[in-house]
């Protein structure tokens, strides 16, 4: 077994500079790597781009880094939440690629698989398709999209084992295990940490191979964003 | 009378067919659910990696780990599974959802919709939707029929950025059904007292009038 135990996020997060991308994992406020998300503020990392579904809302997640104005760039598929987003993208002190929610994972998995491009029909005949080779398959077009290149993944899980292997809990799955291993460094969060052999081989979704630092966070607010619930009758 | 949002998503509820997986858009379309026939077999997929979803959770049973495309918190049914967002794509991406329902800003006679920005004002993004209208074989358009100051959303061509092009086959709006033939916009069904001179003026791409149209059955 090879060990990718580190102390905690600060060691997690070593080698981490200004200028950096990072891809993080999440949609809306549920899965993101809470943890080390706080540490990269902490750190005051600047002129980021950041590969994200959402950014946050105003004061948590993504948020708190465009508040303190550390991002750079971001590259999401939706950002309907944040205001302080909002103001810096059409006021252009951000650069912002919007991107199809699909295309956006599949640039994730395609890093991980050591694809370098592939075609698919989102985005054709769109803005999205600006600059983009195109081609015919099967009588219908597609756009030619890139694996992303990212220096660290900082993804959220459920469970995981000092070997690395991740276990996701319901929809906070999401981007989370199409970016192990999307990016040279991946720092995997997660609620609980166990010894290995602990975890069954049958159940595991993302094996250690991935991953190449873990730790457990000290604390998960797991804010709601939008709380809907039906009145017991 | 033109219908409020929960008749255009009653009137939508008829599309769903029994063994169907349908995906369903923010807005009006999330409320298509509360109006399927409670005897077919439907399964709900949210491109955040649900299949299977149920209705809101009862009050203090709500769980931040479970969450719809809108981040609203939501319960699973029965044989209900959770799967990554490359997966969910490839549900959507593979032609493995049968319908896809989602809100329009503007959607042109040719089949063209835009509904993810309005440059300069509103930059929200596309999430989920381009991938949706590129590869669906089966989408309906839930929209109102005109914007706030009156002006028609049914366009020859779209002015908007586009999310996709050719590809809507229907749309329910507060006013009309009508599918989408050979560049044109095709009146199936009037909303109950709308008349057809009335969508006609409310339409501004190319409008077929095929005979009497009926009015909507709910």
């Amino acid at each position: 077994m090879i060990n990718k135990t580190v102390s905690g996020v600060q060691e997690a997060c070593q080698g981490i500079k200004d200028g950096m991308t990072f891809m993080l994992g999440g949609f809306g406020l549920s899965g993101i790597p809470e943890n080390s998300i706080a540490e990269l503020v902490r750190l005051n990392v600047k002129d980021v781009t950041c590969v994200s579904n959402n950014a946050g809302v105003d004061d948590f997640g993504l948020g708190q880094l465009l508040q303190k104005k550390q991002i750079k760039k971001m590259i999401s598929s939706y950002v309907g939440e944040n205001a302080e987003f909002e103001r810096q993208m059409l006021s252009g002190e951000l650069d912002v690629e919007l991107i199809p929610q699909g295309t956006l994972a599949q640039r994730c998995q395609a890093a991980q698989s050591g694809i370098p491009a592939f075609y698919t029909p989102a985005g054709y005949g769109t803005e999205v398709a600006e600059g983009k080779e195109s081609r015919e398959f099967h009588g219908k077009m597609h756009i030619l999209e890139k694996a992303f290149e990212a220096d660290f993944a900082f993804v959220k899980a459920w469970k995981g084992d000092a070997a690395g292997n991740l276990v996701f809990k319901g929809s906070a799955r999401n981007f989370n295990p199409n970016m192990c291993g999307a990016a040279k460094i991946t720092v995997a969060e997660v609620e609980e940490l166990l010894p290995v052999g602990v975890l069954d081989p049958n159940q595991i979704h993302i094996p250690g191979i991935f991953v190449q630092r873990i730790f457990q966070g000290e604390k998960y607010e797991k804010r709601i964003e939008q709380l809907t619930v039906r009145k017991r009758s | 009378m033109a219908l409020t949002k929960e008749q255009i998503a009653q009137r939508i509820a008829k599309e769903v067919k029994d063994g169907y997986y349908v995906n369903l858009g923010i807005g009006i379309p999330t409320l298509v659910a509360n109006f399927v026939q409670e005897d077919l077999d439907v399964d709900f997929q949210s491109e955040n990696g649900v299949l299977g979803m149920g209705p809101f959770p009862f009050e203090g049973e709500e769980d931040p780990d479970l969450i719809n495309a809108g981040k609203q918190t939501i319960t699973t049914l029965p044989g209900a599974s959770f799967f990554d967002s490359a997966m969910s794509f490839s549900m959507i991406r593979g032609q493995h959802v049968d319908l896809t329902i989602l809100g329009a800003m503007e959607v042109s006679q040719n089949g063209d919709i835009a509904n993810w920005k309005i440059p300069g004002k509103m930059v929200k993004g596309m999430g989920g939707a381009m991938d949706l209208v590129a590869s669906a074989e089966n989408i309906i358009v839930a929209m109102m029929h005109t914007n706030r100051a009156g002006e028609s959303k049914l366009l020859k061509e779209c002015s908007l950025p586009l999310t996709g092009v050719k590809c809507v086959k229907k749309i329910v709006s507060n006013l009309a059904v009508i599918e989408i033939v050979d560049g044109s916009f095709k009146l199936l069904e009037r909303a109950p007292g709308v008349s057809v001179e009335e969508i006609r003026e409310a339409t501004e791409g190319n409008l077929i009038v095929d005979g009497d149209i009926p009015e909507m059955q709910f």
